[in-house]
Parts: structure tokens; C-alpha cells; sequence
């Protein structure tokens, strides 16, 4: 009782325009929230904050459909944001209206996903691309042909992370299709011939490409950008490429939960996480780019100049945001990935 | 009297566990009931279920709609599956059998004050959680591990060899985490054989084979069966073994029934697939249920 007085009346000292006492429980993807930050929010707004995790959209889906959860935030990936939203798990903030909604990017405010930011906040956004050990091979990283046509020297050593939307959305833009969802049967057909020719040159199809391209005991794996920049961070060798053929953007944006028990300190964090300088210490643990102009400032002086946070432009304009697939074409996936992995 | 007795003994004896026969009952049967329902509904978009009757789930087992040119034919790709399952699995068996039963014969024959030792460090590996000892495992095989290591550095093989990732080390996980499942049943059952019938075997001309084929491996059957059971089982269901070991690239039933129910997004499917894995077991369990009974005909 004496620890929160003296807290609260710290917190009013610090001038803190808004206060809330109390929880907030967030619902978030694995080793990705920041310590520091929790830290700096708890401290700044006398809140316990308690973190739980998840690792797939559809678990995060289907632990809130349930019910019962306690949850306040969720954190989904872009493609899942309409979902939660058409079925009203998501509650509408208006991030648009609070006080540090001025710093976020405008190219990140009117998104399909949720046009003009009514629901959700950026979290971290990145791309897929490929992960290769320069000492192995040295010609052009930047093609999904590492993996879906592997040159020589990589036949039987590239690993497939066995991400079924993000691997067919690379092998429908390796065959010349322009949307991850497409229903085109010519070009899915293609993108299966394509998968099931390359499977006899993969080594495995596993997670953990952080630890395993830094080691050396992969040396080329479909990886997302800023896990492939903690890699090089250990092992200068392993190199980000972008696939030119085009390759999936994601964006993991924050939402407080329609059912939320604690809604002011929920809308309190995604105030929190649009100051730049709290925006920073979200992409310095993780290592993605987030969506707030001006973090810049307050990043590690590596993340300014990583050539996995800043593609060359030509190449920057080969990635794309596909939604979660409909149904049918969803099954098409399923039933290509099944072959894939018989 | 003594009669009343003895049934009130009996019904007391009901009584008292009817808390543990109800839980065990809701647990068993209440998520099975509700896999069961799920395999016959329709699936949601999503994730989850519509509540429409729908057998498209049992079709979806055995046969396959072409996605290209619509022809239905079976369903290559979930028999290979099923059948890499099964076939893992027995081999399994059979290698924790091989060293499962010398094991557990030395743990026997060993003096009685000796074997509570041998048989708490054969238990000692259940003590660590299932993934911890699967990634141990990785760490073995992998190609800078250890085994390549010492292989290669005491020149046995000149460069180190790929077995993680193959269906190799999945048998190799398997029978190591599903080992003490074999050795203690068949403890248990050479634990209570009979050594003179060794002798009275030999004292009648047989050989050290005939010896292991017609008199101990009949007399210790039963935990033979109890054995094979308990390890073919859950290699049936194996999840993580699969995914870790094997890389990921080759499915078991496991991994196939979680990819519906994840990234696929067709629990009934998956349901389906959970019954019909089920069944399979089932048909192991009628196996053993008929061997113990003829094994009880014998005797």
C-alpha cells in the first residue's frame, strides 16, 4: 500500500497525463515484447503487467473465441486483424484520437486491414525473405530460386521454415502470380510443381533459424528479416536476401480485446507504444522495424543502417501484404502442403 | 453374516472410488465425445466449426478430389502418412524390444538389493520434460554434435553424417524416450520367472536358443505384449519426436492431425483423423486382449 502511494504520487510529480492503477494482461506472439518496455510502463502507470504467449494466429484465434481468457491486448499479424474485427473481438479504441497518433507513419494509417486505425496499433512489421551463408554461396541472394531452384552448392542444405502461407505466397509469386490468395488454378498448379520438384533439395523444414544460420549448421533457410539480422548479428556471413519475384510484408498490430477487464490500461499501452522512444525499444529486442516516425532516434545505431530493416527501393517494391486466404482457396494450400509433407 | 460383510466391504469399495471412476469417465469420454461431434460437422472459416452435418471430413480421409482436374481418387498422401506412422512405430517396437529385453534380464538377474538402483536410473529420464530430452537427442546427432564429433575425430568416418532430419533419427528418438516403457514390463515379468526351468530346459538337451525360444520368451509373454503395447501406442501419436528430429519434412499422424487443426484450418478433418488413429490403437489393445487371454488358455 505505502509502494503505490509513494508511486502514485511519484507518477503525479512526473506529470502523467493520464493514470491508471492496476493489471493489464497481454497476449502476445513468443520473445517478442521487450522487457524494458514492460518495465518502463509498469513503473510509469503503477500497472502489473503480465504477458502470456502464443505462436500462431490461429491458437491467439482460438483461446480468445473461447472465451474466459482475461486477456486485454492481443497482438495478430495483419492478415488476421479483419477477422478478429468482423467477429467482434476486437474492441474500437479510436487510436486515431489519442495523443500520440501524430507520430505514427502515414503510410501505415489507412491500411486495408484497418482503414484510418480505428482498432489496432503497429507493433512490428518485417518481411519473409531468405537467409544465406556467404561462404557457401556467393552469387545472388535476392530470388526464391535459393530455395524453390537451389543452385548447386545449396542442393540439400536449405531449410524450408514450415510457414504454410508465407511458403505458398513465395512459391505463387516464384510462378508469376501477383496475389498470395490467388484461386488462378494455372498458377497454383504451377506453385505446386514448383514445391514438390524443389523438396528434393531441402534439408529440413524446421523453426529456430536464428540460432541455426548463426552456427553455421544451416547455411541457407526462408527466414524473416529480423530474425536473419539477429543471425548476422552473431555471424557476419549470413546475408538477408529479398526475393525479387516478390515476397509476403507482415504487420503484428496491437488491439485491445472487446471483452478486456482492463480497457483504460489497454488503451493507455497502445498510447504508450505510438512515443518513439518506447516505439525504439520494442524494434531494439526484436529487431524489426516498427511503425512510429521518429523511433529512428532512439534505436541502436545498427538497426540505421541493417540491410535487413532498409531494402534497396526496387526491391522494397517486390513485397506484398496478402489477407488470410478465403476458404476454398485455403483448402487448396492445405491440401498442396499435405502433398508437400506426405 | 461374514457375507453381509463381505458385500458391504464390496459396496464401500464402489463407493469410495466412485469419484475417481466419474472423473475418469468425464475425462476419457467427454473430449471424445466432443471429437467425435466435431468429425461430422462443417468447417468454419477460420478456425473452428459450423454446425452443419457434413461427411466431407470421412471422405477427406481415404479420398482425394484432384485440386486440378477434380478426379477422386485415395488419398496418396494421407495412406503414405498413415503408413510411415505405423511402420515407424513398429519398428520401434521391435527396437526397444532388442534392447529392451537383455536390459531388462541383467536388471533381474542382478541381487536384490542392487536392482532398485538399476531400476530407478532406468526411471531417471522420466524426470526430464519429454522436449528437453528430444532436443538432447538433437544435439547428439546433429552434424557438429557429438557422435559425428567423436566419429570423425577417432576417423571412423571421414565426414560427419547427416542423420538428423531422416527417418533415422525419429527411430532413434523414439526408442530412446519410449525405452523405459519396454524394460519395465519385461522386468516385471522375468522379475517372477522361474530360473530352474532353465536348467530343467538344458537337463532335457536343449540348446541356449531353444532355452530363450520355447521356455522364457513364452513364460514372460505377458510382458512381451504389455511392453510393445505401451511403446507402440504412443509412437503412434508421436508429435514432437517427428517435428524435431525428423526435420519436419516427413509427417506422422501427429503432425498431420495438428496441421488441420492449426495452420489447415479443418478441425473436422483433424477429428476424423484423431478417431480414426484411435481406431488403430484399438485394434492394437483387441491384439493384446486376445494374446493375454490365449496366454491364460496356455497356462
Amino acid at each position: 500500500m505505502k509502494k503505490t502511494l509513494v508511486l502514485t504520487a511519484m507518477a503525479s510529480l512526473m506529470g502523467s497525463s493520464a493514470f491508471a492503477a492496476g493489471e493489464l494482461n497481454i497476449f502476445n506472439w513468443g520473445n517478442y515484447t521487450s522487457p524494458e518496455l514492460i518495465e518502463k510502463f509498469e513503473q510509469t502507470y503503477d500497472v502489473k503487467v503480465t504477458i502470456t504467449d502464443y505462436d500462431s494466429n490461429t491458437t491467439a484465434l482460438t483461446k480468445i473465441e473461447a472465451g474466459g481468457h482475461g486477456f486485454d491486448i492481443v497482438v495478430p499479424t495483419h492478415s488476421y486483424v479483419p477477422v478478429f474485427i468482423e467477429k467482434g473481438l476486437l474492441m474500437e479504441t479510436r487510436p486515431d484520437q489519442m495523443e500520440n497518433f501524430n507520430n505514427m507513419d502515414p503510410n501505415w494509417v489507412n491500411v486495408d486491414w484497418d482503414p484510418g486505425r480505428h482498432y489496432t496499433v503497429p507493433w512490428q512489421w518485417g518481411s519473409t525473405g531468405i537467409g544465406v551463408n556467404t561462404t557457401v554461396y556467393g552469387g545472388n541472394v535476392n530470388t526464391s530460386a535459393i530455395f524453390l531452384d537451389p543452385p548447386a552448392e545449396l542442393q540439400g542444405k536449405v531449410n524450408v521454415v514450415p510457414e504454410m502461407a508465407d511458403i505458398m505466397a513465395l512459391a505463387v509469386y516464384y510462378v508469376g502470380g501477383t496475389d498470395g490468395c490467388t484461386d488462378d488454378m494455372e498458377i497454383l498448379k504451377k506453385a505446386r510443381d514448383v514445391l514438390m520438384n524443389a523438396k528434393q533439395h531441402w534439408l529440413s523444414m524446421d523453426y529456430g533459424t536464428t540460432d541455426k544460420l548463426s552456427s553455421g549448421e544451416w547455411v541457407a533457410s526462408v527466414n524473416w528479416n529480423g530474425s536473419n539480422f539477429r543471425a548476422r548479428l552473431a555471424n557476419p556471413d549470413v546475408v538477408y536476401g529479398y526475393p525479387i519475384e516478390g515476397y509476403p510484408l507482415w504487420m503484428d498490430s496491437v488491439g485491445v480485446l472487446a471483452d478486456a477487464k482492463n480497457v483504460e490500461n489497454a488503451k493507455l499501452f497502445q498510447n504508450f507504444i505510438m512515443d518513439p522512444e518506447n516505439a525504439a525499444m520494442i524494434s531494439a529486442f526484436a529487431r524489426y522495424s516498427n511503425g512510429i516516425t521518429g523511433s529512428d532516434a532512439y534505436m541502436p545505431e545498427d538497426m540505421k543502417t541493417a540491410p535487413e530493416i532498409n531494402p534497396p527501393a526496387e526491391l522494397a517494391a517486390a513485397g506484398k501484404f496478402a489477407p488470410a486466404c478465403p476458404k476454398p482457396v485455403q483448402d487448396i494450400h492445405t491440401a498442396i502442403w499435405t502433398e508437400l509433407q506426405k | 453374516m461374514a457375507r453381509t460383510a463381505e458385500q458391504k466391504k464390496a459396496r464401500d469399495g464402489w463407493l469410495l472410488s466412485l469419484p475417481a471412476l466419474t472423473l475418469l469417465i468425464l475425462a476419457a469420454s467427454g473430449p471424445l465425445i466432443i471429437i467425435a461431434i466435431y468429425a461430422f460437422l462443417t468447417a468454419g472459416e477460420y478456425s473452428g466449426v459450423i454446425w452443419d452435418l457434413s461427411f466431407k471430413a470421412w471422405f477427406q480421409v481415404l479420398f482425394e478430389k484432384d485440386i486440378f482436374d477434380g478426379t477422386v481418387s485415395l488419398a496418396d498422401a494421407h495412406l503414405t502418412i498413415f503408413w510411415r506412422s505405423v511402420r515407424l512405430s513398429l519398428l520401434t517396437t521391435l527396437l526397444t524390444f532388442t534392447f529392451g529385453l537383455p536390459t531388462a534380464w541383467f536388471i533381474a538377474t542382478r541381487p536384490l538389493k542392487q536392482r532398485a538402483l538399476w531400476l530407478f536410473l532406468i526411471t531417471i529420464p522420466f524426470w526430464t520434460n519429454l522436449l528437453v530430452r528430444t532436443f538432447a537427442i538433437m544435439e547428439v546427432l546433429r552434424v557438429e554434435g557429438i557422435l559425428n564429433k567423436i566419429l570423425t575425430g577417432l576417423h571412423i568416418i571421414p565426414e560427419p553424417l547427416q542423420i538428423l532430419y531422416t527417418d533415422t533419427a525419429v527411430l532413434i528418438g523414439m526408442t530412446y524416450v519410449y525405452l523405459p516403457l519396454m524394460v519395465l514390463p519385461l522386468f516385471a515379468a522375468i522379475d517372477r520367472f522361474d530360473f530352474r526351468l532353465i536348467e530343467a530346459g538344458y537337463d532335457l538337451y536343449a540348446g541356449r536358443l531353444t532355452v530363450l525360444r520355447r521356455v522364457i520368451l513364452p513364460i514372460i509373454r505377458p510382458g512381451i505384449v504389455a511392453g510393445s503395447i505401451l511403446v507402440f501406442v504412443p509412437s503412434l501419436g508421436a508429435y514432437v519426436t517427428p517435428r524435431v528430429l525428423g526435420g519436419g519434412k516427413k509427417m506422422m499422424i501427429g503432425n498431420f492431425i495438428e496441421l488441420q487443426f492449426g495452420a489447415g484450418r479443418n478441425w473436422p478433418l483433424g477429428s476424423a483423423l484423431a478417431l480414426i488413429l484411435l481406431l488403430i490403437v484399438g485394434i492394437a489393445l483387441i491384439f493384446y486382449v486376445r494374446a493375454s487371454a490365449s496366454e491364460n488358455k496356455d497356462g
